[in-house]
C-alpha cells in the first residue's frame, strides 16, 4: 500500500503541472511521474520551497519562474556521438541510402543543447551529404537552443566526446572541429550552417517538415505510452516512405499504436525503417 | 498466494555484486509470485550482460528492464548500463538518463526511492556489498515509507561501505549474513499473504 506522504505528493505533483500548463506553453502532464517528481524535488530544494505545492503556488503568482523551472523539467544530458556504434551505423549502412536522394532533411527532434546536432552535421560533412541536406534541429527549450547554436561545451568533456567520434568512425581528428579556449571548445560554425533551429513541442506541436532522417535519442523515455505514442505518430507523419528513425538504446516502439508503420532496420541501434 | 497485495523486492549492489547475487537469486523458485528490481553498479561503456548471466543460473526469470514494461511478479528486473531505473505508481518501469548519482547511473537511491513511492509498505529493500554510499537515502526512504529494509553483514560483505552506510542512516533496518537475506526473501510471500 503506498504511504499517505506519497499519495499526496502524487497529487500535489499533478497540481503542480496542471499549475505550469495553465500559466505557459508547457504541458508536462503526461511525461513519466517517477523521474519528473524526483527532479521538481530538486527545484523545490533550490527554490527553497517546503513542499511542490508551494512551489505550485509561487507558479501560479510567478509564471516567470516556469523559464526557470525547464531545466529541471527537462533532461540536458548528452554527449557528442554518445553511443558511437549507432553513429556508426548511420555512416555505413544508413547513410548510403540516404545518398540517392537530391536533397535531404534530417530532423533532431529534442536536441537539447545541440550535442546529437553537431554529430550528425560532421557526419553527413565527413560523408559529402552535408550540401544537399537541412538540418532541424528543435526543442521546447529555447535556453537549450542557444546553447545548441553557440556550439561551445566545457573543454574537460572533449576527451570523452573525441573518442566517441573515433569508436563512430571519424575521419579526421574532432578537434579538426573545434578551436579551443578559455577551458571551452567552440565548434566550427560553418557546421551549423545548413541547420534550422526551432523552438517545437512534441507535446503539443504538429508535424512540421518532411524528413529523411529522423533522430530522437533518450527522449521517448521522459514521456509516458500516450505521449510515446503521440511522438512517434509525429515521426511517421513527418518521415518519407523508407524513411528512417533513430531512437535511444533503450527505448523501443513496442508501446506505440505505431509499430506496424515501421520495419527494424537494425534491432541493436534501435534504427527504424518506415515502410 | 492469490490473495497478495502489490509487492516488490529492491536490491541495491556494487563491488562483489556478482557473488552475492549469486547467492540470493538462485534460491528464489519459478513461482516466486514478486517482482525483484534489482542495480547493480557498472561502468556506463560495458554492455551490461548481467541479465544473461543470471538467467542462466536461476529459477525464476531474469531480464534486463525495459522502458514503460508492465511489471510482473516472479520476474528478475536488472537495471540496464548508463540508465537509472525507476517504479512509476502504475506499476510499469521507467528509463532515465539524468544525471548519474553518486557518480552512478544506475544508482540505488533512485531505483529505492521511486518503488518506495510505487508500493510502501509492501517493499522490501535490500542493500548489498558495495564501496560507496549509494543505497542508503534510498532504503531510508522505504523504511520512511513503511517498508522492510534488509542490509548484507558488513563483515560478510566484500565492500563495507555501502551495507555500513546503510546501517548508519537507517537504525531500524537489521544487518544478515546472504544465506539469512536470501531465507528471508524466500518467505517474504507468506508473511504478506498472511
Amino acid at each position: 500500500m503506498k504511504s499517505t506522504a506519497a499519495e499526496i505528493e502524487a497529487v500535489e505533483l499533478q497540481l503542480l503541472l496542471t499549475a505550469i500548463h495553465e500559466k505557459s506553453r508547457y504541458d508536462f502532464r503526461d511525461y513519466s511521474p517517477a523521474s519528473l517528481k524526483r527532479r521538481l524535488l530538486q527545484a523545490k530544494d533550490h527554490f527553497r520551497c517546503a513542499s511542490l505545492s508551494e512551489l505550485q503556488h509561487r507558479v501560479l503568482h510567478d509564471p516567470g519562474l516556469i523559464p526557470r523551472l525547464l531545466p529541471y523539467l527537462t533532461v540536458q544530458v548528452s554527449e557528442l556521438f554518445r553511443d558511437p556504434s549507432y553513429f556508426l551505423t548511420l555512416r555505413r549502412d544508413v547513410l548510403p541510402h540516404l545518398r540517392t536522394y537530391p536533397s535531404l532533411k534530417v530532423w533532431v527532434a529534442g536536441c537539447s543543447s545541440g550535442e546529437e546536432l553537431y554529430s550528425m552535421a560532421i557526419l553527413f560533412r565527413e560523408e559529402g551529404l552535408e550540401s544537399r541536406t537541412i538540418f532541424y534541429a528543435t526543442d521546447i527549450n529555447t535556453e537549450a537552443l542557444q546553447k545548441a547554436e553557440a556550439g561551445i561545451y566545457e573543454i574537460d568533456r572533449l576527451a570523452l566526446f573525441s573518442e566517441n567520434y573515433r569508436r563512430a568512425g571519424g575521419k579526421a581528428s574532432l578537434s579538426d572541429y573545434y578551436t579551443a579556449a578559455y577551458g571551452r571548445a567552440k565548434f566550427d560554425q560553418t557546421l551549423k550552417k545548413q541547420t534550422v533551429f526551432s523552438d517545437h513541442s512534441l507535446v503539443s506541436d504538429s508535424v512540421f517538415a518532411e524528413a529523411h532522417l529522423v533522430s530522437c535519442r533518450n527522449v521517448l523515455i521522459y514521456f509516458n505510452r500516450s505521449l510515446q505514442d503521440r511522438a512517434v505518430g509525429l515521426f511517421k507523419d513527418s518521415l518519407v516512405r523508407r524513411g528512417f528513425l533513430g531512437i535511444g538504446a533503450k527505448e523501443n516502439l513496442r508501446f506505440s499504436g505505431h509499430a506496424d508503420a515501421f520495419m527494424e532496420f537494425n534491432r541493436l541501434e534501435r534504427i527504424y525503417q518506415k515502410l | 498466494m492469490k490473495a497478495l497485495p502489490d509487492a516488490a523486492v529492491v536490491i541495491g549492489a556494487s563491488v562483489g555484486a556478482i557473488e552475492a547475487l549469486m547467492i540470493l537469486l538462485p534460491a528464489l523458485p519459478a513461482s516466486y509470485p514478486l517482482p525483484v528490481f534489482v542495480v547493480v553498479h557498472i561502468p556506463p561503456d560495458k554492455k551490461s550482460t548481467l541479465a544473461e548471466l543470471f538467467a542462466q543460473r536461476c529459477s525464476i526469470a531474469v531480464k534486463e528492464a525495459e522502458d514503460k514494461e508492465s511489471i510482473r511478479g516472479g520476474v528478475v528486473y536488472f537495471a540496464p548500463a548508463d540508465y537509472h531505473l525507476l517504479v512509476e505508481s502504475d506499476f510499469t518501469l521507467s528509463l532515465s538518463n539524468e544525471e548519474p548519482v553518486l557518480f552512478s547511473r544506475p544508482a540505488i537511491d533512485v531505483l529505492f526511492q521511486s518503488a518506495a513511492d510505487a508500493y510502501g509498505n509492501t517493499l522490501t529493500g535490500v542493500v548489498l556489498t558495495g564501496g560507496s554510499t549509494d543505497g542508503a537515502a534510498g532504503l531510508r526512504s522505504i523504511i520512511d515509507a513503511g517498508g522492510k529494509g534488509l542490509v548484507q553483514s558488513p563483515d560478510s560483505a566484500e565492500g563495507t561501505t555501502m551495507p555500513r552506510a546503510a546501517l548508519a542512516h537507517c537504525p531500524e533496518a537489521r544487518p544478515f549474513p546472504l544465506q539469512e537475506i536470501a531465507a528471508l526473501l524466500k518467505s517474504l510471500p507468506a508473511t504478506l499473504s498472511s
